[in-house]
């Protein structure tokens, strides 16, 4: 038997104790079988004195408890040599099995006592415990149990609710406006105000401040790069919003600085793109021009 | 059940039939088992989770989501709305290009057309243009919550990167679109975007050439701004929400709580 450390032996006999009921210091004994020192001094010869005890049918206890006869014994030897007292006697063992059980085990004990090993009954097959993993090692996650949810009913009830609202807003503004048709294309003719798409009228408003190399392509191309990789720039692992002030202004300054500028480019800007009022001067904004009339 | 003359009632015939339908075969073999469909279905856990897991649906949903998930002021449903609006927009958009030509000058008459004569026209066209004007705003908002919820930290950046390539293509989409009415709105304001595209340092007139099909807007730039829009741009788009979708899932849901 490869050598195990005590302590895993330990801790498993404790377990095996704690499941089965039984005083730790057997099981161990047990487990470590002939190779402890331990037994009493009059134990070690104990193997072949087949009197006394109560007798013990073990054919029948092997019918029983379905557990191999060849087990029996030995675990019967292996407590009877722990416990320092007599084999029981053996009641309906076939004369020539007995025969040989005690023969060979006096012959072990006669060579190597007290230590000496006894090798498995015929027929019986073993298994060496080759190391002990603690169950956490292997199959824990570290994740710790949360809180869930079936999707079924609960998040595709939400789901089917905001699916039909917005299709129920969309049906009903495209019922009530219609989308802006105007006069045929017509390459001669620019219109006055030419507006962009509203999503980029923030950048059109930014024509009018600066260079259209740093307003049209520096601007939007250092933005998007740095969107993109705000992941990578942000190295706080916290997501809480106390720890992500600086953050969380940043964005925010972005997001209200694109809205009003888009707000701007779309509401405030007239013929020649100069600045109007709404209210005093009127809106040009095509894209919204069905809606708003 | 029978009325006073010994007939059978339609309601009586039709709630007969359903029942029958319900236990076929072919009933049977559409809705697999856990489906509320089916009429041995009841309501337990396990036939909750059936629900989810026998159901094509699997491919988007895994049986359970943490509870702070599903409430609707965590996400306000912005990311599962921009994928409803794609998908309104594709259905719309089909039905849209069974009546338009992408050439000069007929791409204007058929938007005409639409309004006058084809059942439904002028509705659906509407809603295919609302639509993604809500769409944009949607993703948008979609993205600002993300970051609000810091919901692009690890594992999930590049579900976040992923997430601005989708920006960009819902954007690219809507311009493509603007275009083709071929009115005096989609030729100046296509014509003012693509301007900006001029000012790329280095590269600016070839990236407006490859971008316009010329040197100025003309018809061959509707024709490529229709491919763009009905088949190579969705086609790149739905592959990136895949992954997104499948990201979301493989990083372990939704972030959070916060
Ligand atoms: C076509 C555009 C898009 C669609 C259809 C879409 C769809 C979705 C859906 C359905 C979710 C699940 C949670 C939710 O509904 O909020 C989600 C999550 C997410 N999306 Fe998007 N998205 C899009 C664009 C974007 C953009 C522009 C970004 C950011 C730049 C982004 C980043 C994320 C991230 C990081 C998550 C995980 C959120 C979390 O774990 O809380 N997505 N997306």
């Amino acid at each position: 038997m490869p050598q195990l450390p005590e302590h895993l032996l330990r801790r498993s006999a404790e377990a095996k104790a704690k499941a089965q009921g039984r005083p730790v210091e057997e099981i161990l004994a047990e487990m470590k079988g002939e190779e402890a020192p331990a037994a009493p001094a009059q134990g070690t010869g104990d193997r072949d004195q087949v009197t006394g005890g109560e007798g013990r049918d073990l054919d029948a206890e092997a019918g029983k408890y379905g557990v191999p006869r060849p087990l029996l014994e030995r675990a019967m030897f292996a407590r009877a040599k722990a416990d320092g007292t007599a084999v029981p006697a053996m009641a309906g063992a076939p004369a020539e099995q007995a025969a040989a059980v005690s023969s060979q085990a006096s012959a072990a004990a006669a060579v190597a006592a007290p230590a000496a090993p006894v090798g498995p009954p015929p027929g019986v097959r073993t298994q060496r415990l080759l190391t002990v993993v603690k169950a956490g090692a292997i199959q824990g996650t570290g994740t710790e149990p949360q809180d869930k949810v079936n999707v079924w009913p609960h998040l595709l009830a939400i789901e089917f609710v905001a699916l039909l609202a917005m299709l129920a807003f969309l049906t009903l503004l495209s019922a009530y406006v219609d989308a802006p048709l105007l006069e045929f294309a017509n390459f001669n003719e620019q219109p006055n105000p030419s507006k962009a798409p509203w999503y980029f009228l923030g950048l059109q408003e930014l024509l009018a401040y600066f260079d259209p190399q740093v307003a049209g392509v520096i601007i939007p191309g250092f933005g998007v790069a740095a969107l993109a990789f705000i992941p990578y720039i942000d190295r706080n692992p916290s997501i809480r919003p106390a720890d992500r002030k600086f953050a969380i202004s940043l964005f925010t300054v972005f997001f209200v600085g694109a809205s009003v500028l888009t707000i701007f480019g779309s509401f405030f800007r007239g013929p020649g793109f100069n600045f109007v009022f709404p209210w005093t001067d009127g809106i040009f904004f095509d894209d919204l021009r069905t809606i708003l009339e | 059940m029978a009325d006073g003359n010994g007939r059978v009632g339609i309601k009586e015939a039709v709630t007969g039939m359903a029942g029958h339908l319900r236990k076929s075969q072919v009933w049977n073999s559409i809705f697999r088992p856990g489906s509320p469909m089916r009429s041995d279905n009841s309501d337990s856990p396990r036939n909750r989770s059936y629900v989810v897991m026998n159901n094509v649906l699997y491919h988007l949903h895994p049986v359970k989501v943490k509870r702070h998930g599903v409430r609707l002021s965590y996400t306000l449903c912005l990311g599962g709305l921009s994928f409803f609006l794609f998908i309104l927009l594709t259905i719309t958009g089909i039905f849209l290009m069974f009546y338009y030509r992408p050439t000069s000058p007929q791409a204007y008459f058929d938007m005409q057309a639409l309004a006058t004569d084809i059942a439904f026209g002028q509705l659906v066209r509407n809603m295919h243009r609302w639509g993604a004007h809500v769409m944009v705003l949607t993703v948008f908002l979609h993205m600002t919550r993300v970051f609000y919820h810091g919901a692009y930290k690890p594992p999930r950046e590049f579900n976040w990167v992923v997430g601005i390539v989708l920006l960009l293509l819902t954007l690219l989409l809507s311009f493509t679109g603007y275009l083709l009415p071929w009115d005096q709105l989609a030729l100046w304001a296509v014509t003012v975007g693509s301007n900006m595209a001029a000012y790329t340092p280095v590269f600016g007139d070839q990236v407006t050439f490859a971008l316009i099909g010329g040197i100025q807007i003309t018809a061959d730039t509707l024709l490529r701004w229709y491919v763009l829009h009905v088949l190579f741009l969705p086609f790149i788009i739905v592959i990136f929400m895949a992954v997104h979708f499948w990201r979301v899932r493989k990083d372990g849901g939704l972030s959070g709580p916060l």
